[in-house]
């Protein structure tokens, strides 16, 4: 039920407090309403009751285990959020001057050197607002690095067929021509396809390491010796940041810019189009195409770089300087972990995917890359129960809400047939990892004894299962009043 | 195995392509293909009169589970698009081979069509897919 359908004419919010007789005489005519505006006629207390339940209905990582493969929903720590809050952040208004802000400007200078320390790059700027601008970002940077050379027949943009969907979409949003690169049945890039793709025209390579497939690309080096010889530039996509953090650095797999979603590795909110951040990291050549501002110390003074200090940067992603909130949360998250519990993030996160890996191929669960470690996730195929029973991976998807578990990600990456990615992260415990486990083995069986049972669920939920297909077929998305 | 009729000519990227009386090439996407997508919930066609480079994409069929590129099976010239799709995506999954094609073109080379698959090659593509 939506709030405006709670609403009921004249029901005001008349608390026990004394009336309030605002004079607005003085305010012109010109400015006043000539209509209340569209708002619920609701209590306080009822709008309260209303969005607690709604909150109450909500799968969520605070409620259940949420192995959302690619997505990285792991815990963050409550403490994030309470010193990214404090008063003299909150309060602190963007265009105060940089004597006044030194002590925020400290905080966003160190997480640069973190950033820039964990990834092995030589300079960070924090300023993309989300992940999808700092990919925007770091292609940018990519032609502007081509053009100042005079490079101006690079017009392509290489990308694996194992990549994020957003990869292509952000080479074409930079005016590149996509070239797709085919990858091996076991995972890799297939360097021969590679060989003969690269060229005169190519601008650069996008790769996501670890892979979409939950593996590590064994011939990476191999992989940047090729493209860096043809004259392109390679894009390292942090989505997976979080599998080798303090454990490899993409400077030294040979990166020349990446990106990172400080939702998936650095504790900051995810989802419900932010506020995010997607700080971009460069080497030596590209440092001179950052996006402004970053934080400088001027001799013993934080300063933000601006267009002066740096002529040929790409220039400025937003009005200030990227969402100030977020980027403090990630701060106070780095801080927590130091260099070595960096490190234990990645560990932990493989092993819980590795664990959890395990214990499915020890049950007989599908592996689609079977023989390869997984690194913070791993895929489950489900071909052969669809093939043999009729129920697909998205019925298995929708019955494990009933057993207290959100899905993992289905249908992606679209190279394996009917399967699921599954990214336990490093939060979780031993039993609520075999749990899932349980669940789903469960299901399997379920699916094998009363198939139809299974293509109905979820039957726990408050809404059951729901016509997707109708839902894409005929959006609905906009409440409107009803004419009665 | 899914239905691949025999005097269709296939490309590796599940596109069919069948010669008309005038000349002209009718593309659309494989019964496989329309399979491994899924109730199709939108197509976007090109444009009557663009002109095309062969493998070049050129369509968007999209499903519950995905968007997908259709390609040009070979260079040529759009002439004509099937319009009942835009309110109808489903004919797509109910009849993939007829009124569930996408669009038409003129070749510009019909030499081109002697390197796409026959139906028995497209047939090992489908295998060494599943």
């Amino acid at each position: 039920m939506l709030i405006f359908e709670r609403s009921r004419t004249g029901c005001t919010n008349p608390s026990q407090a004394p009336d309030d007789d605002s004079d607005i005489s003085g305010i012109p005519t010109s400015l006043l309403r000539a209509e209340p505006p569209i708002i619920p006629s609701v209590s306080e207390l009822q709008t309260i009751r209303h969005y607690t339940s709604l909150s109450q209905k909500n799968f969520s990582i605070d409620t259940n285990f949420y192995p959302l493969g690619s997505c990285t929903m792991k815990y963050n720590p409550r403490a994030c959020n309470k010193y990214a809050m404090l008063p003299g952040f909150l309060n602190r208004h963007p265009g105060s001057s940089d004597r006044t802000g030194q002590g925020f400007m400290a905080c966003m200078y160190e997480l640069q050197e973190i950033l820039r320390d964990v990834t092995g790059m030589a300079a960070v700027s924090l300023s993309p607002l989300a992940g999808a601008q700092g990919e925007f970002t770091g292609v940018a940077m990519i032609r502007a690095y081509h053009d100042a050379n005079g490079d101006d027949q690079r017009d392509q943009i290489l990308v694996p067929d194992a990549a994020h969907g957003t990869n292509p979409a952000t080479a074409t949003m930079c005016g590149y021509q996509v070239r797709e690169i085919p990858t091996r049945p076991d995972g890799d890039v297939d360097l021969d396809s590679l060989r003969q793709t690269v060229g005169p025209r190519t601008a650069g390579l996008m790769l996501t390491n670890p892979s979409t497939l939950g593996v590590f690309e064994r011939q990476i080096l191999e992989v940047a010796h090729i493209v860096h010889e043809a004259g392109g530039l390679l894009y390292y996509d942090g989505a997976n940041l979080n599998a080798i953090m303090g454990k490899v650095k993409p400077g030294d797999m040979e990166f020349d810019v990446i990106h990172m979603n400080l939702h998936k590795t650095f504790s900051t909110p995810h989802g419900g189009g932010g506020p995010g951040a997607g700080p971009v990291g460069v080497n030596e050549r590209l440092r001179p195409f950052l996006p402004i501002p970053y934080v400088i110390d001027d001799g013993g003074e934080y300063r933000w770089a601006v267009e002066e200090d740096c002529p040929l940067s790409i220039g400025r992603l937003s009005a200030f300087m990227g969402n100030a909130g977020v980027l403090l949360r990630a701060y106070v998250y780095a801080r927590l972990l130091g260099r070595e519990g960096m490190q234990r993030v990645a560990e932990h996160a493989t092993l819980n995917a590795n664990y959890m890996m395990r214990c499915l191929e020890d049950k007989g669960v599908e592996m689609a890359y079977p023989g390869r470690r997984a690194t913070h996730e791993f895929i489950v195929t489900l071909k052969s129960l669809k093939d043999e029973t009729g129920v697909s991976a998205m019925d298995v998807a929708k019955r494990l809400l009933d057993k207290g578990y959100h899905a993992p990600t289905v249908y992606f990456p679209l190279l394996v047939p009917e399967c699921f990615l599954i990214e336990p992260t490093e939060t979780e415990s031993k039993e609520e990892l075999e749990g899932f486990v349980e669940a789903l083995v469960e299901i399997l069986k379920e699916a094998k004894a009363d198939p139809e049972m299974v293509k109905h669920a979820p039957y726990t939920t408050p809404v059951h299962r729901i016509d997707e297909v109708k839902a894409a077929r005929e959006l609905d998305v906009a409440w409107q009043i009803p004419e009665n | 195995m899914s239905e691949i009729p025999s005097e269709l000519r296939y490309t590796k990227s599940h596109e069919w392509i069948r010669t008309m009386d005038d000349g002209y090439l009718e593309v659309g996407i494989t019964q496989h293909a329309q399979e491994q997508l899924g109730d199709m919930v939108f197509v976007e066609l090109p444009e009557v009169g663009s002109t095309l480079g062969g493998g070049e994409d050129c369509a968007v069929v999209e499903s519950v589970k995905a968007a997908s590129d259709v390609y040009a099976p070979v260079a040529g010239e759009i002439v004509e698009v099937n319009d009942l799709l835009r309110d109808a995506p489903e004919t797509v999954n109910n009849d993939p081979y007829g009124d569930g094609w996408l669009f038409r073109m003129r070749p510009i080379d019909e030499g081109e069509l002697d390197e796409l698959l026959d139906a028995e090659g497209y047939t090992g593509v489908v295998a060494a897919d599943s």
